[in-house]
């Protein structure tokens, strides 16, 4: 189970490959979709092998592409709920 | 608003011009001067500097003019009153941060004591040839305010009335004296602070999601101020930009807002003016004149009036924005009216314009390097009236 | 109750709320390292927990000038070269802000050289942060103080002939307290320099160097944001304390990155209240931090 995943904002994207290449796990590779630049956004081809180290975030100079990891996000969008549902009740 | 006690020297003093406008500046508020030395001018930011780390200020020496200039519009955005002095040559180097000041509306104040040019000139001696520069100096469309002091009394009063219309129009503000009015030593009367009328920086209290920093407000078409540091993540550029501060490089935004630029001013032309004037319902004939000049004219004009001739006087307080509607209106009743500057002709070309070929406008003046004698205005005026 | 995984929601890149999302996307052309640089910073200042409505953010004219329209602070677009004084007078005026100026190469050496090299002298406490892409590209990738020899621009079309300025030597030489040189493939590196410059006071002097692949790069036939990337990463050696006479750059040569000067001088404003203090005493008033009224 991949202890991370990416979230890529499709249309800020230029294809420059920065975080395909500099990824270390080798998640990414450039997609044959394209935006409406016509540039061809990345998509997760080894998903599994993501940490969430967000390196590609770093790299990305357009911010179309962040990491994040997967157990925090969860924990996170728990407590989120669990408040939510609080403030529900109240 | 009166002026903070702290900065005011209260009391009746012997002092120069240079010193005066120092002693103006720190009681309109100011508290930061970044200066670069240069003759004549140099007085007043050394004064400053001896003045500001005794009431809360700071003045630091840069290492040009180009600094000097750039440094106080930066002041102005951390939240103080600024200014800065030069005469001929540093003024040029000034010109791009001039427009940069009038582009992004930072309220500041700037003292060009005029010495004779073109370039080096004559660093000593009097000129009044950076008129049309302080008007039109940087490029593009925009409007500045400019006040011209002939007395180191006025150097004081008229500095404080630089920096209040700089905050109220957000507009660079300019104090154009010459050599001899910032040399000379005559008595300057510093008020009580409380007789001091300051404007203050006119900073929102809107809510930092509603502000935005260049949209017009009332009469003055003038936005609020913000500062950095207060929340509001200001944006300041001197792209052309919309009302958020953001760059928008299109026609249609630079014609609103640069249009703006120019009309906040001459739409209040009228309350900006200040001029002084003398016997003109009936004058045949009336002499124009600002900054020392208009103390030879004064001259002159009691001369000619000896003489039994009718003339007038009009001396510009206000150069910038000139006060068309007072030229438009005298000269289809005048015979002529005479411009006495030191210069081969620079306001003489604004009173040709607005006295729109209605009567005779003569100009008497020299290059610069000493002032007018009497002599020559009046031998214009007998002239004009022959 | 837990989430599953399948239904969950990527949380918000931690960057945006430092962005001026409204103005994306921004002006920069693929493959250029201005915006890696800028994601840098955001990491910096985020991990730094610096107080960011103390944070002003100051750049002069050129792609890198740039900087200051997207980012989400009290940001000022200056003139050419001047955003270092600009920056001096908030900096006086506001002595409680954290001033950093976010410029080129050009802008910063050329034009702002003088006044680089006088608020270095000074020990003016700002941050600068100088992207270099040893060229002028916003204007089209002409000839700059840090273009290395035998060089294409589009003012030298035979090559260059004049040599470049060491710009860590340099600042180092005018008197910064804090010099060291990354390139936009060394990310987390940067990010971590930037948050150490941030947290010392008096001139810190950060140079990025940053493909221009439409401009430098193209002209050369050096590949494009990608290649220039990877040649960064075989390229760079890291050499901590470098004496800075040595870390020269050339045309396709080693690049030296490292943090090379880290040393402690009074800053500015120290100096100037030690000194009217002594002097004046009690007739000494510092100047406050205006309040806004």
């Amino acid at each position: 189970m991949a202890r991370g995943s990416v979230s890529i904002v499709i249309e800020r994207c230029k294809a420059c490959g920065f975080c395909v290449e500099f990824c270390p796990s080798k998640v990414l590779s450039l997609s044959s979709a394209f935006n409406s630049k016509g540039y061809h956004p990345p998509h997760a081809v080894n998903p599994d092998k993501c940490s969430g180290c967000d390196l590609c975030g770093m790299y990305c100079p357009d911010f179309a592409i962040h990491g994040f990891r997967t157990d925090k996000a969860a924990a996170a969008a728990a407590e989120a709920e669990a408040e939510t549902e609080a403030t529900d009740a109240r | 608003m009166h002026a903070d006690p702290i900065g005011v020297l209260t009391g009746s003093h012997f002092m120069d011009g240079d010193h005066a406008a120092c002693e103006g500046a720190i009681a309109a508020g100011a508290r930061f001067s970044a200066g670069y030395p240069i003759t004549p001018s140099t007085e007043i930011v050394e004064r400053f500097s001896h003045r500001a780390p005794k009431i809360g200020a700071t003045f630091i020496q840069m290492e040009d003019e180009l600094a000097a200039s750039i440094a106080i519009l930066g002041a102005v955005w951390g939240g103080v009153k600024a200014f800065t002095v030069t005469s001929g040559p540093g003024f040029s180097l000034m010109m791009e941060h001039i427009g940069y000041a009038a582009m992004t509306e930072t309220p500041c104040v700037f003292i060009d004591v005029q010495r004779g040019g073109p370039s080096t000139g004559l660093p000593t001696l009097p000129a009044q040839g950076d008129m049309m520069q302080v008007r039109w100096g940087s490029h593009g469309d925009y409007e500045i305010i400019a006040l011209c002091p002939n007395s180191p009394q006025e150097c004081f009063d008229l500095t404080i009335q630089a920096f209040n219309l700089s905050e109220m129009y957000r507009v660079p503000v300019f104090v154009m004296m010459d050599e001899v009015v910032g040399h000379m030593t005559e008595k300057v009367v510093i008020p009580h602070a409380t007789e001091i009328e300051v404007e203050p920086r006119h900073f929102t209290s809107k809510d930092k999601s509603a502000f935005q920093l260049f949209a017009p407000q009332g009469e003055e078409q003038t936005p609020e101020m913000a500062m950095a540091g207060d929340g509001y993540k200001v944006h300041v550029t001197g792209l052309t930009h919309d009302e958020r501060g953001y760059p928008s490089m299109t026609p249609e935004t630079q014609d609103r807002m640069v249009r703006r630029l120019v009309t906040k001013i001459r739409d209040n032309a009228s309350k900006i003016c200040l001029t002084e004037e003398h016997d003109l319902e009936d004058a045949d004939v009336v002499v124009i004149s600002y900054g020392i000049t208009s103390r030879v004219a004064q001259r002159a004009v009691e001369m000619s009036r000896a003489e039994g001739i009718k003339v007038g006087s009009l001396r510009l307080i206000t150069a910038w924005p000139f006060p068309e509607h007072i030229i438009r209106a005298l000269a289809p009743k005048v015979k002529g009216l005479i411009v006495a500057e030191l210069n081969l002709g620079q306001m003489v070309r604004e009173v040709e314009r607005c006295a729109g070929g209605k009567c005779r406008v003569v100009h008497v003046g020299h290059a610069g390097g000493t002032v007018h004698q009497p002599e020559d205005i009046l031998k214009a005026i007998e002239e004009v009236v022959r | 109750m837990s989430s599953s995984l399948c239904s969950l929601t990527a949380p918000a890149n931690p960057v945006e709320d430092l962005l001026r999302t409204d103005r994306m996307p921004h002006i920069w052309c693929p493959g250029c390292g201005i915006g890696t640089t800028v994601n840098c910073f955001s990491r910096a200042l985020i991990d730094s927990k610096t107080d960011l409505s103390k944070l002003s953010i100051v750049s002069g004219i050129g792609c890198t000038g740039r900087v200051a329209g997207y980012v989400n602070l009290d940001s000022f677009h200056t003139t050419h070269g001047r955003a270092i004084p600009f920056a001096t007078g908030l900096k006086l005026a506001s002595p409680d802000m954290t001033v950093v100026v976010y410029s080129g190469d050009g802008d910063l050496f050329a034009i702002g050289g003088n006044h680089l090299i006088h608020a270095a002298r000074r020990n003016v406490d700002l941050k600068v942060i100088c992207v270099n892409n040893l060229t002028y590209a916003m204007t089209g990738g002409q000839t700059g103080p840090a273009t290395p020899l035998d060089v294409i621009t589009a003012t030298a079309p035979y090559g260059t002939y004049d040599p470049a300025f060491n710009l860590p030597y340099l600042v180092e030489a005018a008197g910064a307290v804090y010099v060291a040189r990354w390139t936009t493939f060394h990310v987390k590196q940067l990010a971590r320099s930037m948050a150490e410059m941030f947290s010392k006071k008096g001139f810190g002097f950060i140079e990025i160097i940053s493909p221009c692949p439409t401009l430098y790069q193209r002209r050369n036939k050096m590949g494009d944001g990608l290649d220039t990337m990877k040649f960064y990463k075989q390229m760079s050696k890291t050499k901590h304390g470098a004496p800075t006479n040595e870390v020269g750059l050339t045309k396709s040569g080693e690049i030296i990155v490292g943090k090379f000067v880290d040393r402690e001088r009074p800053d500015f404003t120290t100096m100037m209240h030690a000194y009217l203090n002594q002097r004046l005493g009690d007739d000494y008033i510092p100047a406050e931090a205006p309040v806004c009224s």
